[in-house]
């Protein structure tokens, strides 16, 4: 065996740099979009007073799932502010939200062309097999190459990280669509357009808010490994306690992505199935609306 | 909600025509389903070349096979190999070659597996046929773009499903004005045209919930209501029963019928029940395998099975409700013409073993029945004509009505049943004995039957009548008991 190496680490390096140097201005202009995006977003965040925005977050909680959620939100919206991570917070929430958006504009159309094609669905298994298996921190190395250090590296290396449960579940969710009710759609003579977004994406939606959802959280737990690339946020705050051993820093900051996580998973999937949340603002307010239409 | 239900299917129950007789008010419906047009006698060949102009649909050499080298396989089967022998390739449907005429129900029936639910999708092209044509009206259906197929869809095929198919997310009148959506109708029309399709099958106050909210009946009306929303000449129902429960099952079998009476769609029914195959179909297609083993009416089915398939598949059919009259009738012997005098008439009577007579005008228009006691009153006082002593028929049945309304009359018929056609012409007689025996199996049932024990012979009666001339005519036979 002496001697004897598969140099697929070569090989990997020289592909990165190859396309380091022949896309070059393409990258950059993808991190200056990147970086502008979240950096615009969270520094609208920060503007908004702080109370006014947990009232806000807080209202949106009543209003998709209860008012208990609300409360629970106000309060732990209300430690973030009160540890004093505040600013690091919104910027993670800043890159989890962006991040997320673009993994779910990809996601999804990939997803329906994998449920509707079996070859697209065979190639795509793998390579989301790959990308969810491969140890998050590798990819900084490529993306900060490509993108230096800051916002941009972590949003890219969390939308690859954060992708595979949105095809996935869109996929599952529409091969999951009853065939009689896509037949009952070809039937009357519906083209697969109309099919797609008449019949299986409505019908998948819950499958496909689960993958939001799951998308969602995929995105925050990546937030400490951007922290590592250098994009400011909560992420960045743990970095550095761990550097410096600075257990108070860590706590606080680990606390606030928990709080993050719990408000954006309870959020996201009450968002996806409105009929389980009766005591929701929305339901609710459908509900008188629907009595008052009826009497 | 679901005393409300329970008060619909209720109230729909009472609507169900049920006219005749009280003992089976549902069963009926044969007689409406026979229109002028229909000739149950008249099974065409498989295959037939002749035009018919009054074809709806039309399929022929249909084969339809999954698998790899689908067409290798369907040239396999033409050579002769048997299905089961295909490795690789599934046939579901060998050879099929049928004509729907306008207007009528026509049922395939056949177990699972045996095809026919593959067979009502390649008829609007959800499966696309292997091999074979179908035309709709005319229009080549295979071969044609896929635009073109969904055009036609559109406008001139439809499908109620097994499991209603309706979209969860639209209340129940957005569901029935989906086909009428896709064809770009405007809102405010298209809703208004579902309203109206909704009261036709009596869940108008249900336009506004979603179809969860209904039972499976209820539900399956409103794939009904969404079928005949699209206002296709042509429905295709897969199965649209076969998910309820037999009460509901019959109860929408009965509507369906009432509905088909008013609007004449073009129906091809698929289902795995005989009774409802029977019920139902004009015609009946029976499938086995993938193949369709006989094409006929539903007595054809029953009196005259192509195999020992088809024999034993029938064996379990209710025959009392789908046999009719007409099936079982005999020539009626035991007529005098209206203008006949008395003599002739008790002449007829003594050859026929008989104590009456039905009385028949021109164009054997039944007029009534003459007894043999009357007849004889009149010979004794030269009277030569019978019009003083027709009664009325007691008992007439249409050629129509099925065995199970002819019990009744035919207990309380002193004479063998008559069967007038629809301008009151006498038709055939039907003797109990034919009834009873036209219940069991075999294909004997309908054919003449002879008594056991002839009575005697008159000759032998008339001379011993005559030496003893003592005991007097009037105690010759009780007229009372025929038979």
């Amino acid at each position: 065996m002496d001697g004897f190496r598969i140099p697929i680490g070569e090989w990997a390096d020289t592909a990165i740099r190859w396309l380091k140097d022949n896309l070059d201005s393409f990258l950059d202009a993808v991190g200056f979009v990147l970086r502008w995006l979240v950096e615009t977003l969270s520094d609208e965040l920060i503007a908004v007073p702080a109370l006014l925005l947990i009232a806000i977050l807080a209202a949106l909680g009543w209003f998709v799932r209860s008012w208990r959620f609300g409360i629970g939100s106000a309060l732990g919206l209300l430690l973030i502010l009160g540890m004093d991570q505040w600013e690091p917070a919104l910027q993670t929430l800043s890159l989890v939200l962006i991040a997320a958006v673009i993994a779910v504009v990809i996601a999804i159309p990939i997803g329906i062309l994998a449920a509707k094609n079996a070859t697209v669905s065979v190639i795509v298994r793998p390579v989301l097999d790959f990308m969810q298996t491969m140890p998050s921190f590798v990819y900084l190395i490529p993306t900060v190459l490509f993108f230096s250090i800051g916002f941009a590296p972590g949003v890219v290396s969390t939308i690859i990280f954060a992708l595979p449960p949105g095809i996935r579940l869109t996929e599952l969710g529409i091969r999951g669509v009853d065939p009689e009710k896509v037949e009952a759609g070809q039937a009357f003579g519906a083209t697969p357009g109309q099919v797609l977004r008449g019949i299986q994406l409505p019908l998948a939606g819950p499958t496909i808010m689960a993958g939001i959802n799951q998308v969602i959280m995929l995105a925050l737990s990546m937030a400490v490994v951007a922290g590592i690339a250098g994009a400011n946020g909560s992420g960045k705050e743990v970095v550095a306690a761990i550097s410096t051993l600075n257990i108070a820093q860590g706590v606080e900051a680990g606390l606030s992505i928990v709080v993050l996580a719990i408000y954006l998973d309870r959020l996201t999937s009450a968002l996806g199935a409105p009929a389980d949340y009766r005591h929701s603002l929305r339901s609710v307010i459908r509900r008188r609306r629907a009595a008052a239409s009826a009497a | 909600m679901s005393t409300a239900q329970s008060r619909h299917a209720y109230g729909n129950a009472k609507r169900a025509p049920s006219p005749g007789s009280a003992t089976c008010d549902t069963y009926d419906v044969h007689a409406r389903l026979v229109g002028p047009d229909r000739n149950p006698k008249a099974p065409r060949p498989r295959g037939s070349q002749e035009p018919v102009t009054d074809t709806a649909l039309r399929a022929d050499g249909l084969y339809k096979v999954f698998g790899r080298n689908p067409h290798d396989a369907v040239r396999r089967l033409r050579a002769g190999t048997p299905r089961d022998e295909l490795d690789g390739a599934t046939a579901a449907v060998i050879d099929a070659s049928f004509e729907v005429r306008r207007g009528e129900i026509f049922v395939v029936m056949g177990l699972s597996g045996s095809g026919k639910s593959t067979l009502i999708r390649t008829l609007n092209g959800l499966q696309p046929a292997t091999e074979g044509t179908i035309t709709i009206h005319g229009e080549q259906l295979t071969g044609a773009t896929a635009a073109r197929v969904r055009e036609i869809r559109r406008e001139r095929i439809s499908m109620v499903f097994q499991h209603f198919a309706l979209l969860p997310h639209r209340t129940v009148v957005d569901n029935v004005a989906y086909p009428l959506e896709l064809r770009g109708v405007p809102r405010a029309e298209r809703l208004a045209k579902a309203g109206e399709i909704l009261a036709l099958v009596g869940l108008d106050r249900w336009a506004d919930v979603p179809p969860s909210a209904l039972s499976g009946g209820m539900q399956q009306r409103v794939g009904i209501a969404r079928a005949l929303a699209a206002d296709t000449d042509i429905l295709l129902m897969d199965e649209a029963f076969s998910a309820l429960d037999p009460l509901i099952r019959r109860e929408m079998q009965e509507q369906l019928l009432e509905l088909q009476e008013s609007l004449q769609k073009t129906i091809v029914f698929i289902t795995h029940d005989l009774n409802e195959a029977m019920f139902l179909g004009d015609r009946i297609a029976v499938m086995r395998d993938g193949r369709i083993v006989q094409i006929g009416t539903p007595e054809d089915i029953l009196t005259d099975p192509a195999n020992d398939y088809v024999e034993q598949f029938v064996q379990d059919v209710d025959r009392a409700r789908v046999l009719t009259a007409s099936n079982v009738m005999e020539r009626p012997r035991l007529t005098v013409a209206e203008g006949a005098g008395p003599r002739t008439a008790l002449r007829t009577m003594r050859d026929g073993y008989s104590s009456a007579a039905y009385v028949v005008g021109r164009d054997r228009r039944l007029v009534g029945i003459v007894r043999d006691r009357d007849a004889m009153k009149l010979v004794r006082s030269g009277e030569s004509s019978l019009a003083g002593i027709v009664r009325p028929v007691p008992q007439s049945v249409s050629v129509d009505d099925v065995l199970m309304d002819l019990f009744v009359p035919a207990v309380e018929s002193p004479l063998p049943l008559a069967v007038t056609d629809d301008q009151g012409r006498l038709v055939g007689v039907i003797p109990r004995v034919t009834l009873l025996a036209a219940l069991g199996p075999g294909t004997t049932a309908t054919a003449e039957l002879t008594l056991p024990l002839p009575p005697v012979a008159t000759g032998e009666i008339d001379r011993l009548l005559a030496e003893s001339e003592a005991v007097g005519a009037a105690d010759a036979a009780d007229p009372e008991e025929v038979r």
